[in-house]
């Protein structure tokens, strides 16, 4: 990736960053941790791996995103926003009555949502649906889910890997956010789901590990998924809950709370350092 | 006549309209032999999905499947769709009001040997109260093969509740043409009125002659269709009848007869007794005498006839 595509989508995440923190002070509720820890695999499936139209936002051909981690919604809509299937207006109400961004996301309400989640360990089988109707109707649209690393404790992520492999969906990329943490504390103490990489092999999926924070490594691996015939791929992505806000980085705390208008304040005043520092690079 | 078990029927129906229905996709998870899509299967292998014994997978991956278009028909016995996958079938299918047919084999005691684990008596409560949900209780064989019908032609979940024992013919193919939220008028009578759905309709056909016999006369309706439920037959039932009668292989609790009750008491208040199991698990034996055990016979719905017409004000 050249230096200025780069910098370009580190600006872009910063900007979703900021969003997400806006939309949960606003809300006074909602998941910054586990949102923050995803921005730069969603910015780089939607501002340059996806074939998607916001202005046709039902295109039989388009490639499929499945938020499975559905709490994450401030970062799915602060992505749609950015992209231009809702307006950044609309973030403004989200979790708020009569507005269309529910606490998790409604795809009858909401252009540009796949599909509604929020009950863990569901997104993988419905991505598998997905990838099996573009199997029959030979359509060449890819599908990508992004699943929680505390989520893949749900049983059904498991039985959804094995119909992945059985059914030879290499049209299926999965991303595993793996930030350590869920709302009891870190996923080891909790319910150890390691070796991750080991499980989803043994499965028989084609298993990549990155750094999810790095744009370069990202489009590595999904160009490299996109080589793999005949499996599913996972890109175990490590990632820092929190990721971007000092005081929010690998705290258990901030999985699901919304940060006050105070700490709302400082973590905007962080971001914006951030960004200013990226326009000084370019 | 050979009977016919309203599960072979929803096998056939399947691999009928699968020739039209090019969108059609049948899923299955390990029963296909028993929930018979095996009949399908094998006409549109291609078109014929075995998830293997996950059901929570099998639900959400039909989800997925209608997302792109294609009329998913998510096959299993009744007690693992409705139970088991109770949270798959109501955030992935029937929260986004997908296009999901649920084919739910096996329900009710009358599988029989294999006893309460897989008797399902909760699953018209279950998904009754799932919004935009359409539940449907067929009969017979063309009752079965019209509610197939009408799940393809809506647009939107439908759960279909089939049953393993064959059972004789009501009605036939081609004659019958079932309409969503619609009951079938079997006889009008004055006395009391009996309302039956699924298997208990056989029942509820001998009832209504052992009635008649004694010179009472019997409004007598197969019900079909759950959910939407027919308010305005139910209402002529019950202004023609003054009391009714429900019948349902199902607990009494939430199940047919509660929503015909809940019709009843916002707008006609009348009296109701429901024959059905008496909030109990569901035990083996064979299914003629479990069915026995359980009183879900035609004498027990002519002694609540009898019942009901003695609380007529």
């Amino acid at each position: 990736m050249d230096k200025a595509k780069e910098l370009e989508l580190k600006k872009i995440a910063t900007e979703i960053r900021k969003s997400i923190i806006i939309q949960t002070a606003e809300a006074g509720s909602g998941h910054p941790g586990g949102s923050l820890s995803g921005v730069e695999i969603l910015t780089y499936l939607y501002f340059v791996e996806m074939n998607i139209d916001p202005k046709n936002p039902k295109d039989p051909k388009r490639d499929r995103f499945v938020l499975s981690k559905g709490h994450a919604s401030p970062l799915l809509y602060a992505v749609l926003a950015e992209k231009g299937f809702i307006s950044k207006e609309e973030l403004k109400g989200f979790r708020q009555i009569y507005s269309s961004l529910q606490g998790h996301p409604d795809m009858k309400k909401v252009p540009g949502v796949e599909m509604s989640t929020g009950s863990l360990g569901q997104g993988l089988s419905v991505a598998n649906g997905m990838a099996l109707a573009a199997k029959l109707d030979k359509k060449d649209y890819r599908v990508y889910v992004l699943l929680g690393d505390g989520e893949i404790q749900e049983g059904q992520i498991w039985e959804a890997a094995m119909t992945a492999a059985h059914y030879k969906l290499d049209n299926l990329t999965a991303f595993l956010d793996h930030n350590g943490l869920q709302i009891d504390g870190k996923i080891t103490e909790v319910m150890s789901p390691e070796p991750v990489d080991e499980k989803f092999r043994a499965f028989g999926w084609h298993v990549i590990k990155i750094d999810g924070h790095d744009f370069n490594q990202i489009e590595k691996a999904v160009n490299e998924a996109k080589t793999i015939k005949g499996k599913p791929t996972i890109i175990i992505a490590e990632t820092v809950k929190g990721k971007g806000v000092s005081f929010m980085e690998n705290e258990v705390g901030w999985h699901g709370t919304a940060p006050n208008k105070e700490q709302a304040q400082k973590a905007l005043e962080e971001l914006q350092k951030q960004y200013e520092a990226l326009e000084v690079q370019g | 006549m050979a009977k016919i078990a309203t599960r072979e029927a929803y096998g056939q129906a399947l691999a009928e309209f699968g020739e039209v229905y090019k969108d059609i996709v049948v899923l299955d998870a390990d029963l296909s032999k028993s929930t018979r899509t095996e009949i399908f299967k094998k006409k549109f292998p291609d078109r014929f999905f075995n998830i293997g014994i996950a059901e929570q997978d099998l639900m959400a991956t039909a989800a997925g499947l209608a997302t792109c278009g294609k009329i998913p028909f998510a096959s299993t016995f009744a007690v693992f769709a409705a139970g088991r996958a109770y949270d798959q079938v109501r955030n992935s299918i029937g929260y986004p009001h997908l296009n999901v047919k649920i084919g739910a084999s096996h329900a009710g005691v009358s599988i029989g040997e294999d006893g309460a684990s897989h008797q399902m008596l909760e699953d018209i409560a279950l998904m009754r109260v799932i919004p935009g949900m359409v539940v449907l209780s067929p009969s017979d064989a063309a009752s079965t093969y019209e509610c197939v019908r009408l799940a393809i032609e809506h647009e939107g979940p439908v759960y279909i509740r089939l049953g393993r024992l064959g059972v004789e013919e009501i009605y036939k193919k081609g004659e019958l043409k079932l309409e969503l939220g619609k009951g079938i008028v079997l006889q009008k009578g004055t006395d009391v009125g009996i309302l039956a759905t699924g298997l208990m309709v056989h029942e509820a056909i001998k009832a209504a002659k052992m009635l008649q016999d004694e010179g009472i006369s019997v409004y007598l309706v197969d019900m079909p269709c759950i959910k939407p439920i027919d308010i305005d037959l139910i209402l002529d039932v019950a202004k023609m009848t003054g009391c009714i009668v429900t019948a349902e292989e199902h607990n009494i609790l939430g199940g047919f007869g509660s929503a015909v009750s809940e019709v009843l008491i916002q707008n006609y208040p009348i009296p109701v007794k429901m024959v059905g199991v008496n909030d109990e698990f569901g035990r083996s034996g064979k299914p003629e005498d479990v069915l026995k055990y359980y009183r879900l016979t035609a004498e027990e719905i002519v002694n609540k006839a009898k019942e009901v017409m003695k609380m007529k004000k």
